[in-house]
């Protein structure tokens, strides 16, 4: 190869691999910067219309139910303020459960209810043993039954 | 006391002070990742949410700190080396370049080892991991530029530009879990503390420091190959060629 066309190569490599960096960071700022809406964005009409989006919250509470196939789940995804009610027919990851953080993906029925194709869970930044876990629910559950009087 | 630290921006000075350092550096490496890893599998606790699996962050959250860091210095490096034209400047960039790339992939890969059953998805284009593969790619890009080009001073200064343009993207990577919605959790450690068990922390700690020690054996190991081959029609060279 003649060193003017190693030149050339190396300027197409270059280029390309700048329009891949731009490519995709322009990809992500569209779409996926806000990787999911929360529900009171979905309630504010802040969520696409028409297509499929994600949505994030807590699973509310006691909202889990099971339908008889084993696999047909019925949720309700809280930011606390707003909430949304979700159904899901798959295989649910071993950290989804009621309370924790989850990110569903689907499309939001007339009805309001979202209709997921996939649902992840969510976890959060804390680690500690199961012990301090416990420790601190303890400490919580104390601090509830003496504050309110 | 002063030392005269120009003395060693000179090739020839800098080839011996990095063989001389190499061993203490590997050595440091080898120990910190066997008390490292013997704290993380041995020592730390079970997570209360994650169970066993959380322990993959011991190589995860090391490699991907390692991998936005040894950017950093690079792009430093490259800057030193445009400003002030300096070979060895060059030098040391491109000795860090392949080290990075390879922390880059161990994160996104142990990353997507943890996502599979933790999150269900092996990957998912949050703004996290989106910023982290594009490092990778600007690492190859790089890396490419440089291989690309014959004249090894022209291709230093075509591929330590590309470094400085992307080392925007590293700020984006570390705060692009509190400037986004993103599935990828938030850092446990902030300046506000740190929301992780001490055993655990110190298993992470440990081997940071070791991927440091590590990263530094490899450089000057790397570096001194780069430091022959450019100087090889030197006499000094010819004269370590001939005593080895």
């Amino acid at each position: 190869m003649k060193s003017r066309h190693k030149k050339l190569l190396a300027i197409g490599l270059a280029v390309a691999g700048l329009a891949i960096v731009a490519a995709l960071v322009l990809n992500a700022f569209q779409s996926n910067l806000v990787f999911f809406f929360s529900p009171s964005q979905v309630a504010a009409g802040e969520a696409p219309s028409g297509r499929a989006f994600r949505i994030g919250g807590l699973v509310e509470a006691g909202s889990l139910r099971r339908e008889a196939d084993g696999l047909t789940v019925h949720f309700v995804v809280t930011d606390t303020a707003k909430t949304i009610p979700v159904t899901y027919k798959g295989i649910l990851p071993d950290l989804f459960k009621e309370g924790k953080g989850t990110v569903a993906e689907g499309t939001l029925g007339a009805d309001g209810v979202f209709t997921a194709t996939q649902v992840l869970a969510k976890h959060d930044e804390n680690y500690m043993p199961p012990e301090a876990a416990h420790a601190l629910e303890q400490a919580q559950k104390a601090q509830k039954t003496v504050v309110p009087q | 006391m002063s030392i005269n630290w120009y003395k060693y921006s000179a090739p020839a000075t800098f080839y011996g002070l990095a063989g001389r350092l190499v061993p203490w550096f590997g050595g440091a490496a080898a120990s910190l990742t066997v008390i490292g890893l013997y704290l993380s599998f041995f020592v730390a606790p079970t997570d209360f949410q994650q169970g066993e699996a959380y322990r993959v962050i011991f190589i995860h959250v090391p490699a991907a700190w390692m991998s936005m860091f040894i950017y950093l210095v690079m792009a430093a490096w490259a800057a030193v080396g445009l400003a002030f034209n300096t070979r060895l400047s060059f030098m040391m960039a491109r000795a860090l370049a392949p080290t990075g790339a390879m922390f880059t992939f161990v994160a996104l890969w142990t990353g997507a080892f943890w996502g599979k059953p933790m999150w269900g998805a092996w990957w998912v284009w949050d703004a996290r991991l989106t910023s982290e593969l594009i490092l990778l790619f600007l690492y190859v890009g790089i890396m490419a530029l440089w291989a690309a080009i014959d004249d090894p001073r022209r291709g230093d200064k075509a591929g330590a530009l590309l470094a400085l343009i992307g080392a925007i993207n590293v700020p984006i990577i570390y705060f692009s879990v509190k400037w986004w919605n993103t599935l990828h959790q938030g850092s446990s450690i902030k300046p506000s503390g740190t929301s992780m068990d001490e055993v655990m922390l110190a298993g992470m700690v440990v081997m940071a420091i070791a991927a440091w020690f590590y990263t530094i054996a490899v450089v000057f190991v790397r570096v001194r190959r780069i430091i022959l081959e450019r100087e090889r029609h030197t006499e000094w060279v010819k004269h370590v060629l001939e005593g080895a």
